[in-house]
């Protein structure tokens, strides 16, 4: 056996040498990604049905698509944080396995989560550090404050995480992203809860991202956002991909593709109005929720349907909360009723709230259909296996539940569940505040549930509704309010405003009414 | 008076040493999240296969051995059927407090007031000599050195080293931690071992060393519950639960030095004071929680930690 | 898919559970009495012996069953109310120092047909009070039931232990053999050869009838159950969880002081420091081995009493520890813990 010459070893060692140092400064250079046929099923629920994508090196691409279209999901799938039921997904060309989040990490696909997955009671650096392959916080902590320079963002390795906004927290999590290596990059809904300068130095640290080749996925349902960052953008509708474009983007199309408008319907049917005041907030603010409220102030009337429009978290579900009094305000009242029949025990049980997680706040797993109703009505003293079994068989005919008196609420379908919470809106009620009341419903029982609560209104009573369906607050709502970041951006009859206006409010185009 | 003060305070050194290594063991456990119920049966076990498996062998190191795998085992039964099977860790650790409890009495009964190997005090050389601090610190049994490097050495991996980090998110956030590419599940059973392995070693240091020998009762009966305690206390931070340790020990001492001062006192007031004490302290800290407000709760606010967010919580991954 | 109706668990279902647990916990004792060389069967037959041999075994057997009845009664509104009772050793003690208490009135003697009944009402007062402190501790303060219920027993043992070695300590010399036994007159009398007064047979009972009544036919049982299984939504009921909490132990507090209280007038006619003997933490064995339903705690109650009262014979006859019978009650337990883990994770996978 000879030995290789001494030159021809050098030679070689720097060859191997600059190969370890590209491979750790741009492991994959160009990185292009390709979902090809992606479904997933959660149980019987179709979360994802054949989504096909391909996601370009160099460039933002943007997915649209309402709450609950699958935009979510389908990234989790990206990111190996929830398995797929089928399909494969391509990443330059080659087909990947993605096991754990860990496979997708090490091959470069790292995600910005809508609730930031950090660690609230660990520092700035130890958040930054989670998960690294290497622990050394003074190199660390020099990284953190280079990639902060070059961001323009502004962070103390040693605060607290808790005391930092959501949007200092996400640019944490970017920047960390960045120095594992992460070349396809992925964002849920990046711009909910931060400010606008926030929102400035996230889109330029993007763009920078992109010219260096990377890859960008922005979820939104922002168009403003889509318009000033994508190169191109998938709108998805119902767990699929309902229709591509590339700048510069026809907007109706996008809107129309994304809530798949119907021809106009006539509005709401007019309603006998009173002008008794049912519900009055002056100047209520909150800090709850991730927008909370900013001095909100709106007057609501007998016979008055509201539906209350507006993206995840500005604001309709704190107002609903404390309409129903179930936060307190922090500053401004609050008034339910009319001050002559305003007795705090009476007006308790004239208002009833349905929130949109049923089986979590609204119903209580482990018991049965006879036992909710019982405790919504006047629970007699002593209960038999038979109290209220009447009762319970004539609401389940009623309300037309499949189940018996015993099933378990948490053995209801998504639609039973609804119809078992209608059916516990005690008769007297007068203010019905409902968290997207049709949420998981086929259409027909979306339809019925409509019938049965216009039907059930009182005259001398209000509903108020939050929804992220447009249609659905056209359909049966005789007036809106538009929430934008905790404010009501747009107050107005149903019928004195149209789609396009209420959608654009909705991503904050309109300027605040006054 | 002041003769004996360094005397009594390395008398609060020794008999907190096991107390170091039960209530750090629990603080590494909470820290990734889990909550060990089982500590008080626990130390009584490791304790009873401590002393057997060192009078078996005729050596005390063997006993050590014993009393922490001893410790794990019950802790890997916790992790099991708690973070694995999803039952609720407090049920679990209940259940195996007492099951552990009258496990070491009946497997131990044979062996109860019998004589076996001790630890006995190994003075450092140079150090011991040293006026007051001497004695204090460097004339004592391993085991007590022990405790003392501990300390540190919990606290330098907790706050200084990578796996310390990883611990200390999977308290924090299993999800975070999912995501990031870290297994919580399994990161969550290697800590519970872990801390188990350092109950165990509670549990021999008595038997061993502080309160030698095995019978029914052993004299650490309790232990268990003023370590979880004691964990409360310290804030979930290893150097001020170890101070909780030694302010319980130096209690314990004051209630023997007490009683011969107040004669008319009876002696099981004194034994049974510190522990109501404690818990009294960690009901004040609490309660300061809440009035943030005034001055004088913040210094005691400033005292109290804020648990791990996802302690006692079970992580489903997917 | 099969709906899940409230009656889920139908008869083979529940005899295949109890056939898993008994033959899991069982089993894993049998195989360490085989390690040790000891027969299963002598021990099972001497255990069976000691507990039901003759009337007083039996009737001592129960004379334990009475509390363990007692105290898992009580534990079934904490539980129910989604809490961890460990304070119930100290309600115990506290129970028993109220009804000494009581009884150590000078009028006491006097007028006997009256005090008992009083006594029976201090103990299961201060039981409640005891017990309430945990909660408003767990409301107010924040402090979690299982740290506050432990910091209130060694607080309850403390003050049980001042008592006897201090104002009610036996005339010249005080030990850990308790106070003066209670004048004749004020015990809980017992038939002759009975070791358990009929009378507290007859309350402990009527308390578990009671609590089952409650839990199962009240309007306050379906509250405290929406509250336990999910306190955010009870609010929508107009439930208010903190007060149901409050109440549940409140309710379980006082039966355990009356537990205390009855062992005090119907088994040791003193106050000795060790009153409770652990019976509380029996019952939280016993309760949550019955699945946190009633149906199941009285026979369970009674197989952990003749476990108890059987053990005592096993040092005099095998030179077997007691504690043999705390091993089969945790296994059991544990058991229980494991085949209930195995099941739900076979339901979701």
């Amino acid at each position: 056996m000879t030995l290789p010459a001494p030159d021809y070893c050098i030679s070689l060692f720097f060859l191997f040498l600059q190969v370890q140092l590209f491979s750790r400064n741009d492991p994959f250079p160009f990185t292009m990604i390709e979902l090809i046929d992606i479904h997933k099923y959660f149980g019987d629920v179709k979360a994802l049905t054949g989504v096909s994508l391909q996601v370009n090196p160099g460039s933002i691409h943007g997915i649209v698509g309402e709450n609950g279209a699958g935009k979510t999901t389908l990234m989790k799938v990206l990111t190996g944080y929830i398995h797929r039921t089928s399909g494969s997904i391509l990443l330059n060309n080659e087909e990947i396995t993605l096991h754990t989040p860990m496979d997708a990490i090490q091959l470069g696909i790292g995600m910005l989560y809508q609730e930031p997955l950090d660690f609230l009671q660990l520092s700035v650096l130890d958040n930054f550090m989670a998960g690294n392959e290497r622990f050394s916080p003074e190199t660390m902590s020099r990284i953190l404050e280079k990639l902060s320079k070059r961001f323009g963002f502004e962070m103390q390795p040693d605060t607290p995480l808790h005391l930092l906004t959501v949007g200092e927290r996400q640019q944490l999590e970017l920047m960390r992203l960045i120095h594992v290596g992460t070349r396809v990059l992925i964002l849920d809904e990046p711009t909910t809860g931060i400010s606008d300068e926030q929102q400035e130095l996230l889109f330029s640290a993007l763009r920078s991202l992109r010219d260096e080749g990377c890859a960008i996925i922005l979820v939104s349902h922002k168009l403003d956002e889509v318009d000033a960052l994508c190169d191109q953008v998938s709108i998805m509708r119902k767990g699929t991909i309902v229709g591509h474009q590339q700048q510069p983007f026809n907007r109706n199309a996008i809107l129309q593709a994304m809530f798949d408008t119907l021809p106009q319907k006539e509005t709401a049917p007019a309603r006998h109005q009173g002008n008794k005041e049912i519900l009055k907030f002056t100047h209520v603010c909150s800090s709850n929720g991730r927008s909370g409220l900013d001095r909100i102030s709106v007057t609501i009337t007998q016979g008055e349907v509201i539906g209350l429009a507006g993206l995840d978290g500005s604001g309709q579900t704190v107002f609903l909360r404390i309409a129903g009094k179930l936060l307190e305000p922090e500053s401004g009242t609050l008034q339910r009723f009319a001050a002559e029949d305003n007795e705090s025990d009476s007006t308790d049980s004239q208002t009833v709230f349905l929130p949109a997680d049923r089986l979590n706040e609204g119903l209580i797993p482990g018991m049965s259909i006879r036992e909710h109703l019982l405790l919504a009505d006047e629970t007699p003293l002593v209960i038999f296996p038979e109290t209220g079994r009447q009762k319970a068989k004539q609401a389940i005919d009623k309300f037309s539940i499949i189940g018996t008196p015993d099933t378990a609420a948490d053995g209801l379908s998504g639609g039973n569940q609804q119809r078992l919470l209608l059916a516990l809106i005690p008769t007297q009620a007068r203010l019905i505040l409902m968290e997207n009341p049709t949420r998981g419903l086929d259409v027909q029982s979306g339809n019925w549930t409509w019938q049965h609560l216009l039907d059930q209104m009182p005259d001398n009573g209000a509903m108020i509704f939050a929804s992220p369906d447009l249609e659905e607050i056209l359909d049966h709502a005789s007036r809106v309010l538009v929430f934008f970041d905790g404010k009501i951006l747009l107050d107005s009859a149903t019928s004195d405003t149209d789609f396009d206006e209420i959608s654009q409010a909705i991503t904050g185009r309109i300027k605040a009414c006054s | 008076m002041d003769v004996s003060v360094s005397v009594l305070a390395a008398g609060v050194a020794a008999t907190s040493a096991p107390l170091i290594f039960a209530a750090l063991g629990e603080t590494l456990t909470e820290k990734a999240g889990v909550i060990n119920l089982s500590l008080d049966g626990a130390i009584l076990l490791s304790a009873m296969t401590g002393f057997v498996t060192a009078k078996a062998t005729g050596s005390v190191w063997p006993g050590f051995a014993a009393a922490a795998v001893t410790g794990m085992t019950v802790a890997f039964v916790l992790s099991g059927i708690g973070i694995w099977l999803g039952q609720s860790q407090v049920a679990v650790g209940f259940a195996l407090t007492f099951l552990c409890r009258d496990l070491a009495y009946f497997l131990g009964s044979p062996y109860s007031r019998t004589p076996g190997p001790q630890l006995l005090a190994v003075p450092i050389p140079v150090l011991a000599d040293l006026p007051f601090i001497g004695p204090i610190l460097f004339n004592h049994s391993q085991i007590v050195y022990a405790s003392f490097a501990l300390i540190p050495l919990l606290w330098y991996f907790m706050f200084n080293s990578r796996q310390g980090l990883i611990l200390r998110s999977v308290g924090e956030n299993p999800e975070g931690c999912w995501a990031r590419g870290i297994p919580p599940k399994r990161t969550q059973t290697i800590y519970t071992a872990l801390g188990g392995a350092l109950i165990g070693l509670a549990g021999a240091a008595y038997s061993l060393a502080v309160k030698p020998g095995w019978g029914r009762p052993q004299g650490c009966e309790g232990i268990g519950w003023i370590a979880l305690a004691l964990v409360i206390f310290g804030g979930w931070h290893p150097l001020r639960v170890a101070l909780g340790a030694y302010i319980f020990g130096m209690l314990q001492i004051a209630g023997i030095l007490f009683q011969e001062i107040f004669p008319a006192i009876p002696s099981q007031i004194f034994q049974v004071a510190p522990f109501p004490l404690m818990i009294f302290a960690l009901v004040i800290i609490h309660l300061s929680r809440n009035k943030k407000d005034t001055t004088g709760f913040r210094i005691i606010a400033l005292l109290s930690g804020t648990p791990p967010m996802a302690l006692g919580k079970t992580h489903e991954q997917e | 898919m099969l709906m899940k109706t409230i009656q889920q668990h139908d008869l083979t279902h529940l005899v295949i559970r109890f056939f898993c647990i008994t033959g899991l916990g069982f089993g894993a004792v049998c195989l360490l009495l085989f390690t040790l060389h000891l027969s299963p069967i002598t021990i099972a037959k001497s255990m069976g012996s000691g507990a039901l041999s003759n009337w007083i075994r039996i009737s001592h057997m129960l004379s334990i069953w009475t509390p363990l009845l007692l105290c898992s009664s009580g534990l079934l509104f904490t539980f129910r109310a989604g809490l961890w009772n460990i304070g119930i050793e100290g309600q115990m003690i506290i129970g028993a120092i109220c009804t000494t208490a009581v009884l150590r009135l000078p009028q006491a003697e006097n007028s006997h047909a009256l005090f008992p009944a009083l006594a029976m009402a201090a103990g299961l007062c201060g039981g409640g009070i005891w017990g309430m402190c945990a909660g408003i501790l767990k409301n107010r303060g924040g402090v979690n039931e299982i740290f506050g219920g432990l910091g209130l027993n060694f607080v309850a043992q403390g003050i049980i232990l001042w008592l006897i070695f201090g104002p009610w300590k036996r005339a010249g010399i005080a030990s850990m053999s308790g106070t003066n036994l209670l004048p004749h007159a004020l015990w809980l009398t017992s038939p002759a050869g009975w070791r358990v007064a009929p009378v507290a047979l007859v309350l402990s009972c009527l308390a578990f009838l009671l609590t089952a009544l409650l839990l199962g036919n009240t309007r306050f049982g379906l509250r405290l159950t929406a509250v336990g299984k999910n306190s955010k939504a009870s609010r929508l009921f107009g439930i208010k969880p903190e007060l149901i909490g409050l109440t549940a132990m409140m309710l379980g507090g006082g039966l355990a002081g009356l537990a205390g209280g009855l062992q005090v007038t119907g088994v040791y006619h003193r106050l000795i420091p060790a009153i409770s003997s652990g019976y509380g933490y029996l019952g939280l064995l016993i309760v949550m081995l019955a699945g946190y339903r009633a149906a199941a705690i009285p026979c369970i109650a009674l197989f952990f009493a003749c476990l108890a009262a059987g053990s005592i014979q096993l040092p005099i006859m095998l030179q077997i520890d007691s504690s043999l019978s705390g091993v089969i009650q945790g296994a059991c337990v544990l058991s229980a813990l494991l085949v209930h883990g195995f099941q739900t994770k076979r339901r979701n996978t």
